[in-house]
């Protein structure tokens, strides 16, 4: 039960990374990535199911925020900022 | 003023060439920059010059002129624009019924950002149509000993925090009422109407990464602080505020103000760290660098700086790449220096060479540190060309040099 759990996490994971690099602008796709990270390693030490249970259904609706506004900022999508010419793409 | 004008004459010149994505209309201003990287040829149909020009826009250090929507609050707000438009005041069907579920919900998540009851959210305009009806309260108060003390949270030029929990206890203990504009401060610092004995708060929805248009003024119940309307009409918002409530925009404000619940001490470590190497690298790098405002009681979001010897505004032109601001935006059609500068006893001088860095929820380290880069180097070469530098360089003391009426 445990494992799966800790295999469904680290999907969700992957899948909310993996989504929030497709964002268009820059600002809101740095900030979806290091968001994640930063929620999911804050969070890392929970141990109480429910807790679990709790955090894995606001980050599934937080992936379906993502999806949705990625698309969106894809069809308004606009010229890249001066700066990510310059340093490597963040993906 | 001289800015604007030149993206004028730049915006005019663009050719009505397609971006490098042709279906994507093109919109905005963009600057026209050589291309450092090598890129696809831009596919265009007019006579470009022939080496490679890429369009790109500028960083935005500008967070307290406005706020860019955060994706949450967008997200939100869209169902309103598209499937449930009804008008939240129609009583006899479904339409409204859904449309005045979410104002409350809104309302209610307003509230609990400071600490207030949903019944003393009045939606507005914004927080200038809530000032003035915190104003104008007092012009109808009557009674010769009423007065009202308003005061900016967080100022928006220099990020200074004003003592608000000891101006409340203040005007509690004198009878007196207390009134501030919290739209620099709501979402960003902590702040609770009844800890703070606040009675009229004003907070505006594109400030804490919320939409343009929106608004709320606090109103306190419990005692009863009475306000007159400056908009009649149907008597919606208790008869407060006249006029349909935009379920569209009150739901964004609603939702920006929940994401900033829940943000707040994230956000707050995160702009503390990235102010912090904002001033270092630049004080580090640059002589005579004045921070403006009181360095303790400060919001770290908003820095302003004076850079002795250098114009405010030629800094500006210079950091075409990075969108800053010199001052409030509210009073930057106008050359005069900063009111709020000159009366913190800036000298006028140094409040000429002023510029507010705006760090956000969105702000990157790379975006500081490209901004500091850029600041350094501008600064150094127009001080390189400035007579007064050079003569300080000399050793004369600026003070005491008697310049010749012509």
């Amino acid at each position: 039960m445990a494992a799966s759990s800790r295999a469904r996490v680290l999907d969700l994971y992957r899948a909310m990374l993996r989504e929030s690099k497709q964002f268009s602008a820059y600002n809101y796709r740095t900030y979806a990535i290091r968001k994640i990270r930063d929620a999911f390693r804050e969070n890392k030490n929970v141990k109480d199911p429910v807790e679990i249970q709790t955090l894995v259904n606001k980050a599934k609706r937080n992936l379906e925020i993502i999806h949705r506004q990625v698309h969106i900022g894809q069809l308004y999508s606009t010229d890249k900022l001066i700066i990510e010419n310059q340093e490597k793409p963040k993906t | 003023m001289l800015l604007r004008t030149a993206w004028r004459r730049v915006a005019a010149a663009l050719p009505a060439a397609p971006g490098p994505r042709p279906e994507a209309p093109t919109r905005g201003l963009r600057l026209r920059v050589a291309d450092h990287a090598p890129q696809s040829a831009v596919p265009s149909d007019t006579a470009i010059a022939p080496e490679m020009e890429s369009v790109l826009r500028p960083l935005y250090m500008d967070v307290q002129a406005t706020t860019p929507l955060d994706p949450r609050v967008l997200d939100a707000m869209l169902p309103y624009l598209v499937n449930y438009y009804g008008n939240p005041h129609s009583r006899t069907h479904a339409y409204g019924w859904e449309s005045e579920a979410a104002m409350e919900r809104a309302r209610q998540q307003v509230a609990s950002l400071i600490g207030a009851d949903p019944r003393e959210i009045i939606f507005t305009s914004g927080a200038t149509e809530s000032n003035n009806i915190a104003i104008k309260e007092l012009e109808d108060a009557i009674q010769p000993d009423t007065s009202l003390v308003s005061i900016m949270s967080v100022n928006n030029e220099i990020g200074v925090k004003q003592p608000i929990s000891e101006i409340g206890q203040i005007c509690s203990s004198r009878k007196v009422y207390f009134h501030t504009d919290a739209a620099q401060a709501v979402g960003k610092i902590p702040l609770d109407v009844n800890d703070m004995k606040i009675d009229l708060m004003s907070i505006s929805g594109h400030k804490i990464y919320g939409p343009k248009g929106v608004g709320a003024i606090y109103i306190r119940r419990r005692p009863r602080v009475r306000v007159e309307a400056l908009q009649s009409g149907g008597g919606q918002e208790r008869g407060m505020r006249s006029g349909t409530v935009p379920t569209p925009l009150v739901v964004g404000l609603g939702a920006a103000c929940e994401v900033a619940q829940q943000e707040m001490e994230y956000d707050h470590k995160r702009i503390s760290k990235l102010a912090e190497r904002l001033i270092q690298k630049i004080m580090k790098s640059l002589p005579d660098v004045v921070m403006n405002g009181d360095p303790v009681h400060h919001y770290p979001g908003c820095i302003n700086l004076s850079f002795a010897y250098v114009e405010g505004e030629s800094l500006l032109m210079a950091l075409k790449d990075v969108a800053l601001s010199s001052g409030s935006a509210c009073t930057s059609a106008s050359l005069e220096p900063s009111y709020v500068l000159r009366a913190i006893g800036t000298d006028e001088d140094l409040a000429h060479s002023s510029i507010r860095f705006g760090i956000g929820r969105f702000t990157t380290e790379e975006e500081v540190d490209y901004t500091v880069e850029k600041c350094i180097y501008h600064v150094k070469r127009l001080r390189e060309m400035s007579p007064l530098w050079e003569m300080v360089q000399d050793g004369i003391d600026l003070k005491s040099i008697k310049w010749s009426q012509h």
